[in-house]
């Protein structure tokens, strides 16, 4: 079995989201995942890094391999140390947005993943892991 | 990366080549504001096929893109948008409302003609 290091991508600019949804796609890909679900996870990888791009300039995001009971998958770490959100229920509400986003982009994030776990302490930053299990 | 946007008749087409960063994609709006009115077009065709993504903030600027070339009157169509990438659209709840699709270029291309002709009819 091929053995994957985490991938640590720094995110900051729009570029940073570029090469994170890229990196999320080869490990995907090299995972054994169908096309479909690496763009599913592309595109979640996007929405989150670009909520850190928005909303506090500066985090990271780590991408690495996970196995449990023998299912194999990829788990997506992001941190920033933004302002962190204040009403996480509110934030994972359908049509919720506090500034130009769509409103979608947690809770349409969450539908795109299997599992979806967001900490937020005001003033010290979000942390959302993702995880999506290969079928 | 900036879209190269090419013209055939009075239809400007912007063929995207590979994935854009936000800052393309705002580019490409103003680019296609000026050009529409530059060489008078009457369609725009957005052809995405190359993109692998299509996120929240891309579909937001494409129907900005979309509504901004038809306040300037230039109908604006959106090809090839690939099959994975709806499914991941349709999941992440983004909808192009108001902005016509079509599976190709060519198709876009028919679309655009018959609009213009459905136009031409009622003038």
């Amino acid at each position: 079995m091929t053995v994957h290091s985490d991938i640590r991508v720094s995110i900051q600019t729009d570029a940073d989201i570029l090469t994170a949804r890229q990196k999320g796609r080869e490990l995907a890909a090299a995972r054994g995942f169908t096309r479909t679900d690496q763009t599913l996870i592309a595109t979640a990888i996007s929405e989150i890094a670009r909520n850190i791009v928005e909303y506090a300039q500066h985090g990271e995001m780590t991408l690495s391999p996970v196995d449990s009971q023998g299912r194999s998958g990829i788990v997506i770490v992001a941190q920033d140390e933004g302002p962190g959100i204040t009403d996480i229920e509110l934030a994972m509400n359908e049509g919720y947005s506090t500034a130009k986003s769509l409103g979608m982009g947690l809770p349409g994030t969450r539908r795109l993943m299997d599992e979806f776990d967001l900490k937020s302490i005001p003033g010290e930053g979000v942390t959302v892991t993702m995880k999506k299990w290969r079928r | 990366m900036p879209v190269p946007i090419l013209k055939q008749g009075d239809i400007l087409i912007a063929s995207i080549q590979s994935a854009l960063s936000d800052k393309d994609l705002k580019q490409l709006q103003d680019e296609l504001a000026n050009r529409v009115g530059a060489v008078r077009a009457r369609g725009v065709i957005i052809d995405v096929t190359a993109l692998d993504v299509l996120d929240s903030f891309a579909t937001r600027t494409i129907r900005s893109i979309a509504y901004t070339t038809l306040l300037r009157g230039a109908e604006t169509v959106v090809v090839g948008i690939q099959p994975d990438v709806a499914f991941a659209m349709v999941q992440l709840g983004l909808t192009l409302e108001g902005v016509a699709t079509a599976l190709d270029l060519e198709e876009g291309f028919a679309l655009l003609r018959q609009r213009d002709k459905e136009g031409n009819d009622r003038a």
